[in-house]
């Protein structure tokens, strides 16, 4: 099939970026535990740090002044809609990658619930070769767990693990993995080649119509409630089925104070369940809903004072494991309209680094250090998709995929002035804290300058 | 006042106005021509997205009663099956010269969406959207209490201390909320009568009473009771429907005989139309002497020329407030 065209890709196939090719020398960067380094990057590797690194100076190599700026390892996204192939006018592999690179990561997970469903070892593919071809970060596909998303029968799991995709984390993200027989047997199945289960937990008869959070607010404003309950049950549910088949389970955007108590208890129990927050779920709650905006209108959707509260400390304490975008772009069309039939979702790529440091780690009431950023946006996020070579330590001979942000730097969220294709972010107009500066991608600087470097020859 | 969207966002003293004021128009409507001519040359849309004759009839009378002249608009279904979105079913209506919208919609916050997106620039008047509000039938349900309960001396009074009971599915009703919020703005005390199911969560926070009793409820005494429509979807919904049966619900939260005698003759019967008789509300009931079912749909014209003269009669000043 081809692609229809986009202002923001070139059409043109170009084989895979050739890295390593530049030298960077990284002067007075500050490693996520306090101290302080210089950072030699050269044949897509850190190849010194220290004075070793310094020595490098007059070499010729382009130097970074990273005085007061944190260096962190790349970030990883295991929750991204790229929608292409098939919604190209709300994101591309390409537009949603650079926005991504924006953003600080330099691997990102594209959800499955493309048009067609990437359910088969032909769709996961094209999406793993899009990426590549573009060349902003590492674009790991995910592949349904169901044909279609149907939810009836289990998709070739195996053919897209065996893919040039290699896919680890499977999902049909947007539809909760309902039947429970069905759960039981992806859970099972996917042990034969380490991937996992990332559940969207929706119990979808008590769903049905709902597009807001079940509560206070959504009685005020005559909108039908999306209880926490429905979330719960079926958390509750997959915990329990993973520890009976002894399979590890992802829990998708978990949203709220149940949910939390339920993953701290199950993983006390030693059932191997990770589970992830989502930047939006980390600061804003249901009161904003009170517009009608539906800038607002996201799923699972935005909760209580109390279930924001609840999150936070469950990603402090580690209960939640990482932070994950479910970066969701729609055109305006889709958004310009009544809540009822808008569309469900949130862009995060380009805010979700500001919006966790604006939320834990300037936060008063939470423990959240940049060594917990580290571990939650990078570390875990590969760990959980098997991708062994993101989210290293910043060390010597580590893959130089890295971000550089400017952690005392705020900047206005301006919907055209993100790089991803759509405009629904429900951060305009606020300011937020924490600058990426630099972006480095297996030693190819993405991001310098706050601005995307594209690939010599690619637009 | 710009807009109408919420009765909540009136206060005690601008929801005294437009009682007032309703009292104003509808001694007008005694006389033998009816017709005034405050809003001559101005265009007043109907823009109705879901079936209601009644309260398309009330505005297009009241409109009609004050000089405007009226389109209807009447698009069935949601805008997105229709094809055409709201925004641009506004926007072209604005574009062929109207003054003020009048919007009935089936997806709650519509009109507030309508009034703040910056899509048009006209005054909105909610005329009911989805499960969220109807201010204009609270304001005629108000109108209607304060006229029989304070007689001769409503003008300028609020009403304070009248207890009413509204009675029914909740959950779906923005009759209910509407009159919730006004209610308890013009100082009466509200208590909810309704099973369970059929009352939304969060309820615990509105400024009213909810009981699950109706007997109980009336025998605390009662000024006026509201008995809600009960949609006859309701009783197949998922899981099988929010109550057992239609029996069931009418013994337990119909209006029948035995429940208008513990109301006594005092406490006035109301209901927002159109009535299921025998399932929420008995024959008698409906056509007893206290019922003031019939002239809750005179006052709505009232109510709504109020609403009309003082949103789009171009003195602003006079009514004061912004919604």
């Amino acid at each position: 099939m081809s692609a229809p065209a986009s202002k923001d890709r070139s059409g043109a196939s170009v084989a895979a970026p050739a890295r390593g090719t530049s030298e960077y020398l990284i002067l007075g960067a500050t490693l996520p535990d306090g101290s302080t380094t210089d950072l030699l990057l050269r044949d897509g590797v850190i190849a010194a740090t220290g004075a070793e690194a310094t020595s490098a100076r007059d070499s010729g190599v382009s130097t970074i002044d990273a005085t007061g700026l944190v260096v962190l390892p790349g970030l990883v996204d295991l929750h991204t809609h790229l929608r292409e192939p098939g919604r190209e006018d709300a994101e591309t592999v390409w537009s949603g990658t650079r926005a991504a690179a924006l953003g600080g990561f330099t691997c990102v997970h594209a959800m499955a619930n493309t048009q067609p469903v990437a359910d088969t070892a032909g769709v996961v593919e094209q999406v793993w070769r899009l990426g590549r071809d573009a060349g902003w970060v590492d674009v790991r596909p995910v592949g349904a767990v169901t044909v279609g998303l149907g939810g009836e029968r289990l998709a070739e799991l195996g053919a897209m693990a065996d893919s040039a995709a290699t896919v680890r984390v499977f999902s049909d993200d947007g539809v909760c993995v309902d039947d429970p027989v069905l759960m039981r047997r992806a859970l099972e199945y996917v042990k034969a080649f380490d991937g996992v289960i990332a559940q969207h937990a929706q119990e979808p008869r008590l769903t049905s119509g709902a597009v807001m959070n079940e509560g206070v607010v959504s009685a005020e404003l005559g909108l039908t409630g999306w209880p926490a309950v429905a979330e719960e049950s079926i958390i509750a549910r997959d915990v329990l089925l993973a520890e009976h088949v002894g399979s590890r389970v992802h829990i998708c955007h978990l949203s709220t104070a149940g949910s939390v108590d339920i993953v701290r208890w199950a993983k006390a129990r030693g059932i191997q369940v990770t589970a992830e927050v989502t930047p939006h779920h980390l600061l804003l709650t249901d009161e904003a809903v009170r517009g009608y905006d539906p800038q607002f209108k996201v799923n699972p959707p935005l909760r209580t004072a109390q279930d924001v509260l609840a999150v936070r400390q469950g990603l402090a304490d580690g209960t939640i494991d990482i932070v994950a975008t479910d970066h969701a772009p729609h055109p305006s069309e889709d958004k310009d309209c009544e809540f009822d039939v808008a569309a469900f979702g949130m862009t995060g790529l380009e805010t979700a680094l500001s919006v966790v440091i604006e939320s834990m780690v300037l936060a008063d009431d939470v423990e959240f250090g940049w060594e917990d950023v580290a571990r939650t946006m990078s570390s875990a996020p590969a760990a959980i998709g098997r991708v062994h070579d993101q989210g290293r330590p910043v060390a010597v001979g580590e893959p130089a995929h890295l971000t550089l942000v400017d952690p005392g730097s705020r900047w206005p969220v301006v919907p055209r002035e993100l790089l991803t294709a759509s405009d629904n972010t429900p951060f305009a107009g606020r300011e937020l804290p924490g600058r990426v500066v630099a972006t480095f991608y297996g030693g190819r600087a993405t991001v310098l300058d706050a601005t995307p470097i594209p690939i010599e020859g690619l637009a | 006042m710009r807009h109408l969207l919420s009765a909540k966002d009136l206060s005690r003293e601008e929801a005294v106005a437009i009682l007032d004021t309703a009292a104003t128009m509808a001694a007008t409507q005694q006389r033998e021509i009816k017709k005034l001519p405050p809003l001559r040359g101005k265009t007043v849309v109907n823009l109705f997205f879901e079936d209601s004759t009644r309260t398309r009839i009330s505005f297009e009378a009241a409109a009609k009663r004050l000089s405007a002249d009226v389109i209807n608009f009447s698009a069935k279904g949601s805008s997105v099956s229709k094809g055409e979105s709201l925004k641009d079913t506004a926007q072209t209506l604005q574009a062929m010269g109207a003054d003020g919208v009048i919007i009935r919609h089936p997806a709650s916050g519509a009109p507030f969406r309508l009034a703040t997106s910056g899509w048009i620039d006209t005054p909105v008047i909610n005329a009911g959207d989805g499960k969220h509000q109807h201010p204009t039938q609270a304001l005629l349900d108000a109108y209607t209490m304060r006229r029989n309960l304070r007689g001769d001396d409503a003008i300028g009074s609020d009403l304070g201390g009248v207890r009413v009971l509204v009675v029914g599915d909740v959950l779906h009703s923005r009759v209910a909320r509407s009159n919730v919020d006004l209610l308890h703005t013009l100082g009466a005390t509200v208590t909810l009568v309704s099973p369970p199911t059929l009352l939304p969560v969060g309820v615990e926070r509105w400024p009213c009473a909810v009981s699950y009793d109706l007997d109980g409820a009336i025998a605390q005494g009662a000024d006026a009771i509201m008995m809600l429509r009960v949609q006859r979807e309701r009783m197949s919904a998922a899981g099988g429907g929010f109550f057992p049966s239609p029996q069931e619900y009418s013994r337990k939260f119909g209006l029948d005989r035995n429940r208008l005698a513990a109301l006594g003759p005092d406490a006035l019967v109301m209901h927002p139309g159109p009535m299921n008789r025998g399932l929420e509300i008995s024959a008698e009931a409906a056509d007893s002497a206290q019922a003031v079912i019939l002239e809750q749909v005179t006052n709505g014209v009232a109510v709504r020329m109020a609403v009309l003269y003082m949103l789009l009669g171009g003195s602003e000043g006079a009514t004061g407030g912004t919604a």
